[in-house]
């Protein structure tokens, strides 16, 4: 992707947000007037809520999303002290215009408000988002009062349960987030290529019925991860109706079982010291059919390995790049256009491994 | 010797796919014959490639090449590394290129060989039983059409259409046929040995985005489903231009000329998906029956109509992009005298219901003024029009403007109100650009195109009776071209196209410009 232009910057202090609002028409306007190939793009709109102190680690993850980026990004920095609003807005492309093609800008809006202004938050965001966009709420930095002040105004809200500070606030937190609309968790997108390829390895019919008979599953996770790692088992129980029993934890590993439809199904969740990126490191489900298949991270994609009950032994590697933390919020963004009905049940799921017994 | 497990019913569900963008693929083996070729090295690896970077492959995936050369697996893979390298529409991953090509293989031979196909068949057996399950097979017939027949038939011999518990599938690039008479001796032979669920006749403009979003634009919008009919269409046009030259294809074009390259193929399907009525559900037999009966409502002309409803000619020297450039016969490898149409423009109607009296009007040629790919539908215009008409550009007819390339998108061009005192008109437009839409990056025609194949899916590769009714419609224009004696009409390089194309539009109606 070619860089962004140098573009024009609007800048004001103690501004209002019809000021705002007003400074991005004339950008578009005077964009617009350079070049007729000057076109907005109209995705969805993201609003970035951080700490001021931290606003440039989250602009920088930001920038990092490559072609994933929202149209317009409204980044409200919370600063203590502050009463009054400043601002600066600018509209810039990616590459030159070229004769015949279009060139297409994304706006970015940056606030700095005082804590006095959260509760009231809504009413400076609405005027900025661009109406019959989705709008997409994200707080990196925690202020959850800021998110809930503007749950009506999100259409998706962007979480990432990794950094919760433990599995239960982090499923609390999305649960709480999911009855109000529809939520993107990036944890949960971490897992993305393992659902997939869990469900590829089971595809062939000559294994889909080893599904049923699954009687083992261990995850292996980063550290913080251990939320991934429930959500994935969580996956897997809601899909093929296990009822997963409360978790104990044993040195540092959590060991449940779940009532399967037709055996007790073992869990264990074990943290990985050598995995050195958020989420997890590798799985290995076995059957009462006697296979075990195993799936971990590797060069060029995951390393796969099938063990029958023979015996006999596969092992091939299931092609695919990293997607990287730059990916991954890229990924969320991509998918607050999309629709996963399975993400809830996963999350109730996990849930239960928390609460019942 | 391990023995290929048994597959078990293939209508138990996997209830794990729910949700999953990406759903499983059946693990393949892809064949491609003529891999060291053109196509193989630009297109196909690097699509390959792309789906692999995305873990859109299979979950279990091999390649073999197949090709005249004597490289060996390591010349293979390294000439595979190349070619995604430098052809690959993302800079590729060290990592996964080198898990990708490191188990490529290569089976060296000419095409009508024996030994080519008992190599191949080993290769793929021994596949099967180093993975302990039936891969399904995918045949890419990226060669001279002459081998296409050689290649089935040899295929056939050897058992290698079929395997048991998995399915065996083969893509055919076009020309599908020169004529209808060879096309229907290549559907014959490939039929003898293939069933027609088994083929997959590849078209890469039905892979592109715009082109599917036709059939999403028409069906799942209620706005244009009561215009889209002889009460309100006045007329529609379809071009495919190109700016550039024959470049060093000569002695492929000379041969085809631009009725059998783009009108026969590209623009008919274009043509279908924009007139076909909705299927009754979008899998590819309901989708595809609705296409072939818009080209049996398209008369095939006799000889002697086709001057009336179709014109060729061959560009001259002229300018492209401030640079003078030579005309076609001057081309490097265009035979002196060539007769060789580069331009052709056509008149045709869809007799039936929906369309009666609705001119289509198609143009396709290289050399022309710009590189622009589009569908346009005029509507008729207002009955009465009560605005004054001075001081105004006027008012045309709306169009809908459906671009596929190079900015894909849809227009819709509106009259409006030019500020000021005088209610002056003026024409504006309304537009949708796929690239200030959506966040992702459309995927190369191939990727998408392949992928369809490895799952089964053929709604966007033409059937064998689509492609007969196609020339059925394009031969007895070729027969009258051919036929006829006096000079080719020609057009300078850099314009848009000849004179005698105007010839063709009715009363009332202009070719859009270029």
């Amino acid at each position: 992707m070619a860089p962004l232009q140098a573009p024009e910057v609007w800048s004001a202090d103690d501004t209002s947000p019809g000021e705002i609002e007003s400074a991005l028409r004339t950008l578009l306007e005077e964009q617009h007037a350079s070049s007729d190939a000057y076109v907005p793009a109209r995705v969805l709109n993201l609003v970035a809520i951080v700490d001021r102190d931290w606003r440039g680690e989250i602009v920088n993850r930001l920038e990092r999303v490559g072609r994933y980026h929202p149209s317009r990004t409204i980044v409200i920095a919370v600063e203590r002290g502050r009463s009054k609003l400043s601002a600066w807005a600018t509209m810039s492309a990616h590459g030159d215009p070229e004769p015949g093609s279009i060139c297409v800008c994304e706006e970015r809006v940056e606030i700095e408000v005082g804590p006095e202004h959260v509760a009231r938050l809504a009413t400076i965001v609405d005027p900025l988002v661009v109406q019959d966009l989705s709008t997409v709420v994200w707080a990196p930095h925690g202020h959850n009062e800021a998110v809930d002040a503007l749950l009506d105004l999100a259409d998706v809200n962007l979480l990432d349960s990794v950094e919760a500070p433990d599995p239960a606030s982090a499923i609390g937190r999305a649960q709480q987030l999911l009855e109000a609309g529809y939520v993107v968790d990036l944890a949960w997108l971490r897992s993305t290529p393992w659902r997939e390829r869990i469900a590829a390895t089971f595809d062939p019919p000559a294994f889909r019925g080893e599904l049923g008979k699954i009687d083992e599953v261990t995850v292996h996770h980063r550290d913080d991860s251990a939320i991934s790692a429930m959500l994935l088992v969580g996956w897997l129980a809601s899909r093929l109706g296990w009822e997963p029993g409360a978790v104990v934890r044993q040195n540092g590993s959590m060991l449940s079982r779940a009532r399967g439809r037709r055996a007790e199904v073992k869990l264990r969740l074990e943290p990985e010291a050598r995995q050195d990126v958020p989420g997890l490191a590798g799985i290995t489900i076995g059957t009462g059919g006697g296979m075990t298949v195993s799936l971990d991270r590797g060069p060029g994609g995951l390393a796969a390995k099938r063990r029958l009950h023979d015996g006999r032994e596969y092992s091939w590697v299931v092609l695919g790049a990293s997607r990287g933390e730059a990916g991954i919020l890229g990924e969320g963004i991509r998918q607050a256009l999309l629709r996963d009905p399975t993400y809830g049940p996963a999350l109730s799921a996990a849930s239960a491994m928390l609460s019942s017994g | 010797m391990a023995t290929v497990a048994q597959p078990q019913r293939q209508d138990e569900a996997n209830p794990l796919v729910e949700g999953l963008e990406r759903l499983p693929v059946h693990p393949t083996t892809l064949v491609i014959f003529g891999a060291t070729g053109d196509l193989a090295k630009r297109k196909l690896l690097p699509a390959i490639y792309n789906l692999a970077h995305e873990g859109a492959l299979p979950e279990r995936f091999n390649l073999i090449g197949v090709s005249r050369g004597d490289i060996g697996d390591d010349g293979f893979q390294e000439l595979a590394r190349e070619s995604i390298s430098q052809f690959s529409r993302r800079p590729a991953d060290e990592k996964v290129l080198a898990a990708l090509v490191e188990n490529m293989r290569y089976v060296p031979g000419s095409f009508d060989e024996d030994q080519v196909y008992e190599k191949l068949g080993e290769a793929a057996k021994e596949l099967d039983e180093q993975a302990g399950i039936a891969f399904n097979r995918l045949f890419y017939l990226s060669t001279a059409p002459s081998f296409f027949p050689v290649i089935a038939g040899k295929l056939g011999e050897r058992g290698l259409h079929e395997t048991e518990g998995a399915e065996v599938r083969m893509i055919v690039e076009k020309p599908f046929g020169t004529d209808l008479d060879s096309a229907r001796s290549l559907n014959r032979e490939l039929l003898s040995v293939f069933d027609e669920r088994q083929i997959y006749r590849i078209d890469h403009y039905l892979g592109k985005e715009t082109v599917q979003n036709m059939l999403v634009l028409r069906f799942a919008n209620g706005i244009f489903e009561p215009l889209w009919n002889r009460s309100y269409v006045d007329s529609v046009q379809i071009t495919a231009a190109e700016d550039i030259g024959i470049g060093t294809r000569a002695g492929y074009y000379d041969k085809s000329g631009a009725l059998r390259d783009l009108v026969q193929n590209h623009m008919l399907q274009l043509l279908m998906l924009l007139a076909m009525e909705p299927p009754v559900s979008f899998d590819a037999d309901a989708v595809r029956d609705e296409k072939v009966k818009i080209l049996h409502a398209i008369k095939a002309p006799a000889i002697e109509e086709v001057p009336e409803m179709a014109v060729r000619a061959q560009y001259g020297p002229g300018a492209s992009g401030g640079e003078q450039v030579p005309g076609y016969l001057d081309e490097e490898g265009v035979p002196d005298g060539s007769r060789t149409e580069t331009f052709a423009a056509l008149r045709l109607k869809v007799d039936n219901w929906r369309w009666a009296g609705v001119p289509f009007y198609l143009r396709t040629g290289k050399r022309l003024a710009r590189k622009i790919t589009e569908i346009a539908v005029t509507l008729k215009p207002v009955p009465h029009l009560a605005f004054q008409q001075r001081g105004s550009l006027g008012v045309q007819p709306n169009q809908l403007i459906l671009s596929v390339q190079p900015n894909e998108g849809v227009s819709l061009s509106l009259v409006a109100k030019i500020p000021g005192a005088r209610l002056s008109v003026r024409p504006v437009n309304m537009e949708f650009l796929y690239g200030t839409s959506f966040l992702s990056q459309s995927p190369e025609a191939y990727e998408r195109l392949i992928l369809d194949t490895m799952r089964g899916d053929a709604t966007l590769f033409a059937r064998n009776d689509e492609v007969e009714r196609a020339w059925t419609i394009c031969d007895p224009i070729l027969e009258a071209w051919s036929r006829m004696d006096e000079p080719l009409p020609t057009y300078p390089a850099g314009s848009a196209g000849p004179e005698e194309a105007n010839a063709l539009i009715e009363d009332g109606h202009v070719w859009r410009p270029l």
